[in-house]
C-alpha cells in the first residue's frame, strides 16, 4: 500500500433529500477515514458541492472516488490534490476573555486577521477565514485563554483559473489515472 | 388520461414488460393492489412471507435475465423484504421492488406500520427513491426499471406514499428504450489484445458479468479461438457447458483440483465479469502473483478492488468480447491440452464417490428434464451441487453466492419455475430448508411443479464441517436435534414427499420424484438421508493459495 496522505476530494451532487446520507453511509460502510465534508447548494439550486477531505492511501482514494461516481446523485466527483487550489474554512471560537485579556487577543486577532464578532463581560467570539493551517495556528495561540466553544466548517476548495468540476469531463479522473492510462 | 397513482404504476409496470409479480398485500399497498386486481393483466404470485416474494422475484430475474418485481406493504411487510433485497445487491440481480408506506399526513410520526424503507435499504441498493408527489410516480418507476437493468445489475427499491397512489394525475404512455452497454474504448482493447496473444499459459475466468451480459456464445467463440482453459466462479455456472474438454469445473475456496492445477501454472488469467470475491480469491495478494491480470468489468470500481490488474478495461463483457474477438490469434496448444486433460483427469480420480450426496447430485443432474433450472440454498449441499450438477447453459442456476443467504432457495426457485416454465430443482440442506420451508406452500398453491432433494443429515452442514476444521471439533450449536417428517410435512402442506434412505435405490427414486412432480404438477420432497460426516472437498482455506488446496480431511 502506499503511504497515507490527506487528499481533496470535490463532488457535485443533486440536492436532494437523504443525498449526505448516502454518501456518508458509503463512508462509514467502506471504512473511509473522511477528515471533514462541508456541503451546500451552488449556483444552481438543485446542485449541491461536496468537499471531502480523506485521510488514506491512494488505494482507498481511488476506490472513494469510484464507488461516489458510481451513485445516482453524483454528478461529477474527483481529486483535487493535482490542482492548484483555494482552501478556506471558517471558524467562530468563543474564548474566555476577561477585561484584561481583551486587548492581548485582539492583537493576536490583527496578526491573523481575524475578527471580533461577539462580545460580552467574560467572553468573545473570534472569526477567522484561511486555508485549514492557518486556523490551526490561530487556534493555538488563543488556545491558553480558555476556549468555551467552537465551530469549523470544514474546508472548501476550488481550482484556480478556468478549472470547473462541472466541465470537467470525466472529472478529475485523467488526473488520477495517470499511472493507468 | 387522467389516472391514480396505483393505477399508473400498474401502466408503467405493463410499459416495462412485467408479466409476474410476487409479493404480499397489506394497509398501505390496497390501493394498488385494487387496480391489480382491476388491470388483470398481470400474474401475482402470493408468496407466504414477503422475503419468499423477494427472492422469488429474483429468481425470476436469473433464469429471464428480465428484471424481477415484488411488492410488500409499509413496516414489516417492507423491512421483510431486506434480505432479499440484499441477496440481488451482492449477486447485481436486477429487481424493482415496491412497497407502499404510509400517507404524507403520517410520515415521520411513528405510524402504525411505518418504516424508513429507503433510509434502511440505502446500502443494499443501486439506488432507491420515497415518491410523494403523484406527478413523479411515472418517471421514478420508469427510472427505477433503468437503473436495475443498466451496467452492473441491481435491485432499486421504490417507497410509494399511500395519497400517492390515490391522488389523480395525467398519465402518459411511454415505451421505454432498450438499455444500450456503452461502446468499448478501442485504444485500451489493442493492449489487452497484445497481451492475450503474447500470453502462453493463458486462464479465462468467468464470473456472473458473462451471464448477466448474455455473452455465453461469445465466451465460446474466445476460448474456441485461444484454445485457452476456462474456470468458472459460482456466479458464472452455466456460462460455458460443463461438456466442453476446455471446462475446468469451478473456482474458488471449493473449486476443482483441474482449476487449481491450471490457475497456478497458468501466466494469463483473463477474469471477465467477476469481482475477485474473498471465496475467489482467498488471498488478494498472492492471489494472482507474477502473472498478468486482464480484468474486465462493467463496474469500474471493481477494476483494482480486491486483486490488481495489469490491464483492464471498464465495459459490457459482451460488448467487450465483440471488440476483443477479431484482434485474437488463433492458438492451438496441444501440449497445454495434454495437461488440462491430466489435470481433469486427476481431477476425476480424486473425486470422493462414497459421499451419497454427491451420488444423488449426479444422478439427479442425469435424471432432471432438459431446461430444468437448478436452484440451491446455502452450505454444503449448496457446494457439492455447485462441484457435481452439471449446469450446461446460462440461466439455469440461481444460487445465493455473495450474501450466502441460507433460505433463499425455496422462495427462488418459485421464481424460476415461473420464469422458464419449467420443472426447477432445488437442492437444500434441513438448516435451510427450515428457514423458509413456508414457501412450500406457496409452491403447491400454484401448482408448481418442482423437485426438492433435501439433503437431510440433521446438523448445520458447513458450519460444522468448519468447526472440525478450524474449531478442534467443538460442535456448537449445529446439531439440529429436530424430529421433523419431511415427507408428512410435504403431505400436510398438499405436495409429495418421498424418503430416499442409505439403502434406497437413488436412481429409482428421483425417477419416482421427476415423474410425480410432473405429473401432478405439484413440488415433490424426496428426504435425501445423508451422514453428518460428510465434507465439501477439496478446499483452500482463507487466506492461502490455488497450490494449498486440501483434497482429504485426516479425521473425516
Amino acid at each position: 500500500m502506499s503511504e497515507e496522505k490527506k487528499y481533496t476530494i470535490g463532488a457535485l451532487v443533486y440536492n436532494k433529500s437523504g443525498v449526505l446520507t448516502r454518501i456518508t453511509g458509503l463512508f462509514t460502510r467502506r471504512g473511509y477515514n473522511i477528515e471533514s465534508i462541508s456541503a451546500c447548494t451552488t449556483e444552481d439550486p438543485e446542485v449541491s458541492r461536496m468537499t471531502i477531505i480523506l485521510k488514506g492511501d491512494e488505494y482507498i482514494l481511488y476506490q472513494l472516488i469510484k464507488q461516489m461516481d458510481k451513485m445516482e446523485d453524483v454528478i461529477k466527483v474527483g481529486c483535487a490534490n493535482e490542482l492548484d487550489c483555494v482552501y478556506r474554512e471558517l471558524l467562530l471560537v468563543k474564548v474566555h476573555a476577561a477585561p484584561e485579556m481583551r486587548s492581548q487577543i485582539i492583537q493576536i486577532n490583527e496578526i491573523y486577521k481575524a475578527k471580533t464578532v461577539d462580545l460580552s463581560p467574560e467572553t468573545m467570539i473570534l472569526e477567522i477565514t484561511g486555508d485549514p493551517e492557518k486556523l490551526d495556528a490561530f487556534l493555538k495561540v488563543i488556545e491558553p485563554y480558555g476556549i468555551l466553544e467552537m465551530q469549523r466548517t470544514g474546508v472548501t476548495a476550488l481550482a484556480r483559473g478556468k478549472h470547473t468540476l462541472k466541465d470537467r469531463d470525466g472529472g478529475e479522473y485523467k488526473i488520477l489515472d495517470k499511472n493507468a492510462d | 388520461m387522467i389516472l391514480s397513482g396505483a393505477d399508473i404504476l400498474i401502466n408503467c409496470l405493463l410499459e416495462q414488460g412485467v408479466d409476474t409479480i410476487f409479493g404480499y398485500p397489506g394497509g398501505t399497498v390496497l390501493d394498488i393492489y385494487d387496480a391489480l386486481y382491476r388491470s388483470g393483466k398481470i400474474d401475482h404470485v402470493l408468496t407466504a412471507h414477503e422475503q419468499g416474494a423477494a427472492h422469488a422475484a429474483d429468481g425470476y430475474a436469473r433464469v429471464t435475465g428480465k428484471t424481477g418485481v415484488c411488492f410488500a406493504t409499509s413496516g414489516p411487510g417492507a423491512t421483510n423484504l431486506v434480505t432479499g433485497i440484499a441477496t440481488a445487491f451482492m449477486d447485481s440481480i436486477p429487481l424493482v421492488a415496491i412497497t407502499g408506506n404510509v400517507g404524507i399526513n403520517f410520515l415521520g410520526r411513528d405510524s402504525f406500520q411505518e418504516i424508513d424503507i429507503t433510509g434502511i435499504t440505502i446500502p443494499i441498493t443501486k439506488h432507491n427513491f420515497i415518491i410523494k408527489d403523484v406527478r413523479e410516480l411515472a418517471d421514478t418507476v420508469r427510472r427505477a426499471f433503468k437503473i436495475a437493468g443498466s451496467g452492473r445489475k441491481g435491485p432499486v427499491l421504490v417507497d410509494i406514499l399511500k395519497d400517492v397512489q390515490v391522488a389523480k394525475c395525467e398519465y402518459t404512455p411511454a415505451v421505454p428504450q432498450k438499455i444500450k452497454p456503452a461502446p468499448v474504448p478501442p485504444e485500451k482493447l489493442e493492449d489487452i489484445a497484445k497481451a492475450v496473444n503474447a500470453s502462453k499459459k493463458p486462464i479465462i475466468i468467468a464470473g456472473g458479468g458473462v451471464i448477466a451480459a448474455n455473452a455465453a456464445p461469445l465466451l465460446k467463440e474466445l476460448y474456441t479461438k485461444l484454445d485457452c482453459p476456462v474456470t468458472y466462479t459460482l456466479m458464472g455456472k452455466g456460462a460455458i457447458p460443463e461438456t466442453d474438454p476446455l471446462c475446468l469445473g469451478m473456482i474458488g475456496m471449493h473449486g476443482t483440483i483441474a482449476t487449481a492445477r491450471a490457475l497456478t501454472e497458468a501466466d494469463t488469467v483473463i477474469a471477465l465479469g467477476t469481482r475477485f470475491s474473498d471465496r475467489v480469491a482467498l488471498n488478494r495478494d498472492k492471489f494472482a502473483q507474477n502473472k498478468v491480470v486482464i480484468h474486465i468489468d462493467v463496474d469500474e470500481a471493481e477494476i483494482d478492488k480486491n486483486v490488481k490488474s495489469t490491464l483492464h478495461l471498464m465495459a459490457d463483457v459482451g460488448e467487450a468480447l465483440k471488440s476483443l474477438l477479431p484482434l485474437v490469434d488463433q492458438k492451438q496448444r496441444k501440449d497445454r491440452r495434454v495437461k488440462i486433460e491430466a489435470f481433469k483427469k486427476e481431477n476425476d480420480a480424486k473425486k470422493d464417490t462414497s459421499i451419497r450426496a454427491y451420488k444423488i447430485l449426479s444422478e439427479a443432474s442425469r435424471l432432471a428434464p432438459e431446461g430444468s433450472p437448478l436452484v440451491t440454498d446455502v452450505g454444503q449441499h449448496q457446494m457439492w451441487a455447485a462441484q457435481h450438477y452439471a449446469v450446461n447453459s446460462p440461466r439455469l442456476f440461481c444460487s445465493s453466492g455473495g450474501l450466502g443467504t441460507m433460505g433463499y432457495g425455496m422462495g427462488a426457485a418459485i421464481g424460476a419455475a415461473f420464469g422458464t416454465g419449467k420443472m426447477p430443482v432445488l437442492v437444500t440442506g434441513d438448516g435451510c430448508f427450515g428457514m423458509n420451508m413456508n414457501e412450500m406452500i406457496t409452491a403447491v398453491s400454484r401448482n408448481v411443479p418442482m423437485v426438492i432433494l433435501l439433503m437431510h443429515n440433521g446438523v448445520l452442514g458447513m458450519v460444522r464441517q468448519w468447526q472440525k476444521i478450524f474449531y478442534s471439533r467443538r460442535f456448537s450449536q449445529t446439531d439440529l436435534k429436530r424430529s421433523i417428517d419431511y415427507v408428512k410435512f410435504a403431505e400436510s402442506v398438499g405436495a409429495r414427499g418421498v424418503r430416499l434412505g442409505e439403502r434406497d435405490d437413488i436412481s429409482e427414486t428421483l425417477k419416482y420424484a421427476f415423474e410425480r412432480a410432473q405429473k401432478e404438477s405439484l413440488p415433490v420432497l424426496v428426504d435425501c438421508e445423508i451422514s453428518a460426516d460428510e465434507n465439501v472437498l477439496p478446499m483452500i482455506k482463507p487466506g492461502q493459495t490455488y497450490d494449498m488446496q486440501i483434497e482429504t480431511l485426516e479425521d473425516g
